[in-house]
């Protein structure tokens, strides 16, 4: 009855605000933050096809529990996906709330930020265009992974680029997620004063500096890994090397039985 | 060497049914330490009578000649026009704020509202006595309080503000800070739920999208951003 009288009011039967205000803003800032941080460690991992295919192929064993199984299991992937997934789903819907939903509301923003060649005004209409553009790009991503989270690998991951013509669709989702994602972290710490030390002003350009250096730098090696991964598929389409296989390893276990 | 320089104003009357918004175009003779407030009352006073905008100090004080300079929201009497080194300087008034006629806005009565909206005052349960000294602070503080007092409410940090464009019902930094300077000062006995109360909701600190824009431009350089996350680091730590 109260929730009733509540919305109905806009206040408390006791007259007081809510507190859902401050709790979505405060989950909108953490779910932006574990997003951020986990596309960070996302990026360093499907990158290890730089470094070999081997390399990539155990990251990608690990996450499926190597580690503790005997046999690993795709399906922990598609679980951690899903979970990646709902905290996605949670910060689009938060995030929404900042989108201007008319056409006035769009037009002011536009001329103003047109107008005053303001920075960080101009920062965020990006972080918003990209946000948009992932409610479609991550989704798609996301799904495709937790159902098909057994064709990572690289050999999977390579011809999903390659022969399925998926490059185009994620040099967008590149784009979108470093900059959307370079972007809100360094909003996040204007947002909560981290990192404001003795002097704000200096602290923020520093900041910002930072910012652009880790968007440059995910950009270069996420533009070489899907390279990388292109390049593969292109040789595994054109017959150009055998379908991967992991190179033979030397497993010892505890029980000192040696495994080839 | 002087130069001529082009001031290109936009005129508007939201009065008059027959006022069509247009930029006018005035040519200025540029004198030495020229402001705008010097080349607009030049124009007022030799090529348009009819020229609106506000003043009154000339010096940076009472905050009234904002006004948006190139597109950024700057006080007249502080902007030198040899910072412009094309020549044109296009003037138009303030978004976010009523507009009375040209470069003019109600920014009083806005800033009127705005201050009872946050109760911009000292809450306390004591009568106080005005014969006696107030109760003494730390001086590290009231530097910090004090500090916020130097605003003087021209409006730059709400016509800066995209947010506000956006959500006309937005307090805008001005009422973030209003709200943090008493929340500081010790002499104020509203707790952290009494401010929540005033500012605790998408029209006041979760509604601010740090586009720091308000601090940028602040002609006072007042820390707003600061301590518009401060009020929000507060606010969102209430429990109950």
């Amino acid at each position: 009855m109260n929730d009733l009288l509540e919305g109905f009011l806009g206040t408390s039967v006791e007259g007081k605000k809510s507190r859902v205000p401050a709790k979505l803003d405060y989950i909108q800032s953490a779910t932006g933050l574990f997003l951020g941080l986990f596309m960070w460690g996302h990026m360093f991992f499907v990158s290890t096809i730089l470094i070999s295919k081997d390399f990539m192929n155990t990251i990608t064993k690990m996450f499926e529990g190597s580690m503790f199984l005997s046999e690993p299991q795709p399906w922990i992937v598609s679980a951690i996906v899903l979970f990646v997934f709902a905290v996605f789903i949670v910060h689009a819907m938060l995030g929404m709330r900042k989108l201007p939903n008319t056409y006035r509301q769009y037009q002011a923003y536009k001329t103003h930020m047109g107008m005053m060649k303001h920075d960080d005004t101009t920062m965020w209409f990006t972080q918003a265009f990209t946000g948009f553009a992932m409610f479609f790009l991550g989704s798609a991503h996301l799904l495709m992974m937790t159902v098909k989270a057994d064709e990572i690998g690289p050999y999977g991951s390579s011809e999903r680029m390659y022969a399925d013509v998926m490059w185009p669709f994620y040099l967008l989702l590149l784009l979108a997620v470093e900059f959307h994602g370079g972007i809100g972290l360094y909003r996040l710490c204007v947002k909560w004063g981290w990192f404001e030390g003795e002097n704000v002003k200096e602290s923020r350009k520093k900041l910002k500096k930072v910012k652009w250096a880790v968007t440059t730098f995910f950009l270069a090696l996420g533009l070489l890994t899907l390279a990388a991964y292109v390049k593969i598929g292109y040789e595994y389409s054109n017959g150009h090397v055998d379908k991967f296989k992991p190179t033979a390893q030397v497993e010892v276990r505890i029980d000192q039985k040696v495994r080839a | 060497m002087s130069r001529t320089i082009t001031i290109r104003a936009m005129k508007y009357n939201p009065q008059s049914k027959l006022s069509k918004a247009h930029f006018a175009e005035y040519k200025v003779e540029e004198t030495d330490g020229m402001t705008l407030f010097i080349a607009l009352t030049k124009i007022r006073e030799t090529l348009d009578a009819d020229l609106s905008f506000d003043f009154v100090c000339r010096a940076g004080i009472c905050g009234s000649c904002g006004m948006m300079v190139n597109g950024t929201p700057k006080l007249a009497c502080r902007t030198l026009t040899k910072d412009y080194k094309d020549g044109v300087i296009q003037l138009m008034p303030m978004p976010a704020f009523k507009l009375i006629k040209d470069l003019s806005v109600d920014t009083g009565n806005w800033m009127n509202d705005m201050s009872k909206r946050v109760e911009s005052w000292i809450h306390t349960n004591h009568k106080p006595d005005i014969s006696k000294l107030e109760t003494p602070m730390e001086p590290k503080l009231a530097d910090e309080t004090f500090e916020l007092d130097r605003c003087i409410e021209c409006g730059i940090c709400v016509a800066a503000c995209g947010t506000k464009l956006m959500r006309p019902n937005f307090i805008g930094a001005v009422g973030l800070n209003r709200v943090a300077r008493f929340a500081m000062d010790p002499h104020d006995e509203r707790t952290d739920e009494d401010f929540y109360e005033l500012v605790g909701d998408d029209d006041g600190v979760f509604g601010c999208m740090s586009l720091v824009a308000c601090e940028d431009n602040c002609p006072k350089h007042l820390p707003l951003q600061t301590k518009i996350a401060y009020m929000r680091r507060k606010l969102v730590a209430l429990r109950k």
